[in-house]
Protein backbone atom coordinates (compact mmCIF):
# COMPACT_ATOMS: atom_id res chain seq x y z
CA UNK A 1 0.00 0.00 0.00
CA UNK A 2 1.55 3.01 -0.99
CA UNK A 3 -0.33 5.38 1.63
CA UNK A 4 0.58 3.42 4.63
CA UNK A 5 4.78 3.45 2.92
CA UNK A 6 4.37 6.96 2.66
CA UNK A 7 2.92 7.32 6.26
CA UNK A 8 5.71 5.29 7.53
CA UNK A 9 8.56 7.32 5.80
CA UNK A 10 6.94 10.43 7.26
CA UNK A 11 7.12 8.84 10.87
CA UNK A 12 10.72 7.79 10.34
CA UNK A 13 12.08 11.23 8.99
CA UNK A 14 9.93 12.87 12.30
CA UNK A 15 11.75 10.25 14.12
CA UNK A 16 15.19 11.54 12.69
CA UNK A 17 14.74 14.78 13.28
CA UNK A 18 13.81 14.55 17.07
CA UNK A 19 17.55 12.23 17.27
CA UNK A 20 19.83 12.64 20.22
CA UNK A 21 22.82 11.05 19.81
CA UNK A 22 24.61 12.54 23.13
CA UNK A 23 21.33 10.43 24.48
CA UNK A 24 22.17 7.15 23.47
CA UNK A 25 24.53 5.81 26.49
CA UNK A 26 22.39 7.70 29.20
CA UNK A 27 19.62 6.20 27.89
CA UNK A 28 20.61 2.43 27.53
CA UNK A 29 22.16 2.66 31.34
CA UNK A 30 19.35 4.28 32.73
CA UNK A 31 16.71 1.68 30.58
CA UNK A 32 19.34 -1.11 32.22
CA UNK A 33 19.21 0.10 35.87
CA UNK A 34 15.48 1.02 36.54
CA UNK A 35 13.45 -1.08 33.90
CA UNK A 36 11.37 2.48 31.82
CA UNK A 37 13.80 4.90 32.87
CA UNK A 38 15.77 5.21 29.54
CA UNK A 39 12.14 5.89 28.20
CA UNK A 40 11.60 8.73 30.97
CA UNK A 41 14.49 10.36 30.41
CA UNK A 42 13.76 10.40 26.40
CA UNK A 43 10.83 12.04 27.23
CA UNK A 44 8.50 8.83 26.25
CA UNK A 45 6.55 8.47 29.56
CA UNK A 46 3.80 6.68 29.06
CA UNK A 47 6.02 3.76 27.26
CA UNK A 48 8.81 4.20 30.13
CA UNK A 49 5.60 4.12 33.11
CA UNK A 50 4.28 0.95 31.27
CA UNK A 51 7.42 -1.24 31.08
CA UNK A 52 8.52 0.24 34.42
CA UNK A 53 4.83 -0.91 35.95
CA UNK A 54 4.90 -4.38 33.79
CA UNK A 55 8.57 -5.60 34.06
CA UNK A 56 8.39 -4.28 37.79
CA UNK A 57 4.86 -6.25 38.63
CA UNK A 58 7.14 -9.15 36.70
CA UNK A 59 9.94 -9.43 39.20
CA UNK A 60 8.20 -8.56 42.45
CA UNK A 61 6.33 -11.51 41.35
CA UNK A 62 9.09 -13.42 41.19
CA UNK A 63 10.60 -12.69 43.95
CA UNK A 64 7.55 -13.13 46.08
CA UNK A 65 6.75 -16.85 44.27
CA UNK A 66 10.64 -17.47 46.20
CA UNK A 67 12.76 -17.15 43.11
CA UNK A 68 16.30 -17.97 43.32
CA UNK A 69 18.41 -14.70 42.73
CA UNK A 70 22.17 -16.04 42.76
CA UNK A 71 24.56 -15.90 40.15
CA UNK A 72 25.33 -18.88 38.35
CA UNK A 73 28.02 -18.63 35.24
CA UNK A 74 29.81 -21.72 33.96
CA UNK A 75 28.99 -24.47 31.52
CA UNK A 76 28.40 -26.89 33.77
CA UNK A 77 24.26 -25.78 33.18
CA UNK A 78 23.50 -23.82 30.57
CA UNK A 79 20.31 -23.46 31.31
CA UNK A 80 21.62 -22.01 35.11
CA UNK A 81 23.42 -19.57 33.67
CA UNK A 82 21.51 -18.05 31.21
CA UNK A 83 17.92 -17.82 33.53
CA UNK A 84 21.07 -16.15 35.98
CA UNK A 85 22.39 -13.14 33.50
CA UNK A 86 18.37 -12.56 32.31
CA UNK A 87 17.88 -11.98 35.94
CA UNK A 88 20.63 -9.48 36.47
CA UNK A 89 19.49 -7.72 33.22
CA UNK A 90 16.82 -6.59 35.46
CA UNK A 91 19.37 -3.92 36.63
CA UNK A 92 18.76 -2.64 40.02
CA UNK A 93 15.57 -4.19 41.31
CA UNK A 94 17.68 -7.11 41.00
CA UNK A 95 20.19 -6.05 43.16
CA UNK A 96 17.87 -4.58 45.74
CA UNK A 97 16.28 -7.71 46.12
CA UNK A 98 19.50 -9.49 46.51
CA UNK A 99 20.31 -7.14 49.57
CA UNK A 100 17.53 -7.20 51.15
CA UNK A 101 18.32 -11.10 51.70
CA UNK A 102 16.56 -12.90 49.09
CA UNK A 103 18.91 -14.44 46.91
CA UNK A 104 18.65 -18.14 48.01
CA UNK A 105 15.01 -18.43 47.31
CA UNK A 106 12.88 -21.07 48.47
CA UNK A 107 13.64 -24.28 46.01
CA UNK A 108 11.34 -26.03 47.77
CA UNK A 109 8.64 -24.41 47.69
CA UNK A 110 5.58 -24.53 45.11
CA UNK A 111 5.85 -21.56 43.40
CA UNK A 112 9.18 -21.93 43.27
CA UNK A 113 9.22 -22.35 39.41
CA UNK A 114 6.80 -19.91 38.55
CA UNK A 115 9.17 -17.34 40.65
CA UNK A 116 12.33 -17.89 38.69
CA UNK A 117 10.56 -17.59 35.17
CA UNK A 118 8.74 -14.50 36.40
CA UNK A 119 12.07 -12.66 37.05
CA UNK A 120 14.09 -14.08 34.40
CA UNK A 121 11.30 -13.03 31.71
CA UNK A 122 11.09 -9.52 33.51
CA UNK A 123 15.41 -9.76 32.64
CA UNK A 124 14.81 -10.87 28.90
CA UNK A 125 11.72 -8.01 28.63
CA UNK A 126 14.13 -5.10 30.13
CA UNK A 127 16.82 -6.25 27.73
CA UNK A 128 14.18 -5.79 24.66
CA UNK A 129 13.61 -2.22 26.40
CA UNK A 130 17.35 -1.36 26.76
CA UNK A 131 17.23 -1.75 22.19
CA UNK A 132 14.26 -0.03 22.44
CA UNK A 133 15.75 2.69 24.07
CA UNK A 134 18.67 2.71 22.02
CA UNK A 135 17.04 2.84 18.47
CA UNK A 136 14.44 5.89 20.10
CA UNK A 137 17.11 8.05 20.94
CA UNK A 138 18.97 7.35 17.76
CA UNK A 139 15.47 8.62 16.08
CA UNK A 140 14.74 4.89 14.10
CA UNK A 141 11.59 4.58 16.34
CA UNK A 142 9.14 7.32 17.26
CA UNK B 1 3.14 -16.60 46.94
CA UNK B 2 1.37 -20.09 45.55
CA UNK B 3 -1.58 -19.33 43.16
CA UNK B 4 -3.16 -21.79 40.70
CA UNK B 5 -1.35 -22.22 37.48
CA UNK B 6 -4.09 -20.69 36.10
CA UNK B 7 -4.22 -17.18 37.60
CA UNK B 8 -0.09 -17.80 37.00
CA UNK B 9 -0.69 -17.80 33.23
CA UNK B 10 -3.35 -15.04 33.21
CA UNK B 11 -1.13 -12.89 35.21
CA UNK B 12 2.38 -13.93 32.94
CA UNK B 13 0.14 -13.28 29.92
CA UNK B 14 -1.46 -9.73 30.31
CA UNK B 15 2.05 -8.61 31.82
CA UNK B 16 4.09 -9.68 28.65
CA UNK B 17 1.19 -8.77 26.62
CA UNK B 18 1.77 -5.38 27.77
CA UNK B 19 5.20 -4.95 27.89
CA UNK B 20 5.22 -6.56 23.32
CA UNK B 21 2.40 -3.65 22.49
CA UNK B 22 3.86 -1.33 23.92
CA UNK B 23 7.32 -2.24 22.51
CA UNK B 24 5.62 -3.22 18.73
CA UNK B 25 2.96 -0.57 18.22
CA UNK B 26 2.96 3.37 18.15
CA UNK B 27 -0.70 4.04 18.24
CA UNK B 28 -2.76 3.29 21.76
CA UNK B 29 -5.66 1.66 19.81
CA UNK B 30 -3.30 -0.52 17.44
CA UNK B 31 -1.28 -1.52 20.92
CA UNK B 32 -4.53 -2.18 22.82
CA UNK B 33 -5.85 -4.75 19.98
CA UNK B 34 -2.13 -6.34 19.71
CA UNK B 35 -1.84 -6.70 23.33
CA UNK B 36 -5.46 -8.25 23.39
CA UNK B 37 -4.14 -10.47 20.55
CA UNK B 38 -1.61 -11.64 22.18
CA UNK B 39 -3.10 -12.28 25.56
CA UNK B 40 -6.15 -14.48 24.03
CA UNK B 41 -2.57 -16.23 22.17
CA UNK B 42 -0.94 -16.98 25.44
CA UNK B 43 -3.86 -18.72 26.80
CA UNK B 44 -5.11 -20.26 23.92
CA UNK B 45 -1.77 -21.68 23.18
CA UNK B 46 -1.39 -22.83 26.75
CA UNK B 47 -4.63 -24.16 26.85
CA UNK B 48 -4.00 -26.64 23.42
CA UNK B 49 -0.58 -27.28 24.58
CA UNK B 50 -1.91 -28.37 28.06
CA UNK B 51 -4.82 -30.29 26.43
CA UNK B 52 -2.53 -32.14 24.01
CA UNK B 53 -0.32 -32.93 26.74
CA UNK B 54 -2.55 -34.49 28.98
CA UNK B 55 -2.38 -37.66 27.81
CA UNK B 56 0.82 -38.18 28.85
CA UNK B 57 1.17 -36.84 32.59
CA UNK B 58 4.90 -37.74 33.39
Amino acid sequence: MPGFAAQERGTLRRSLAEAKPGAVFPACLLAWLLPGAGHLYLGRTVKGLVFLGAIGALFVLGVASDARLEVHLGLDDLMASIVSLSQVATGLPYLVARLLGFEAGRPTSLSFDYGVTYTATAGLLNVLVILDAHDTARGLKP
Amino acid sequence: MTASHLVNLLVFSALVSTVFAALLRDATRDRLRFGLKLFAGFVLAAIVVGWLMAPFPS
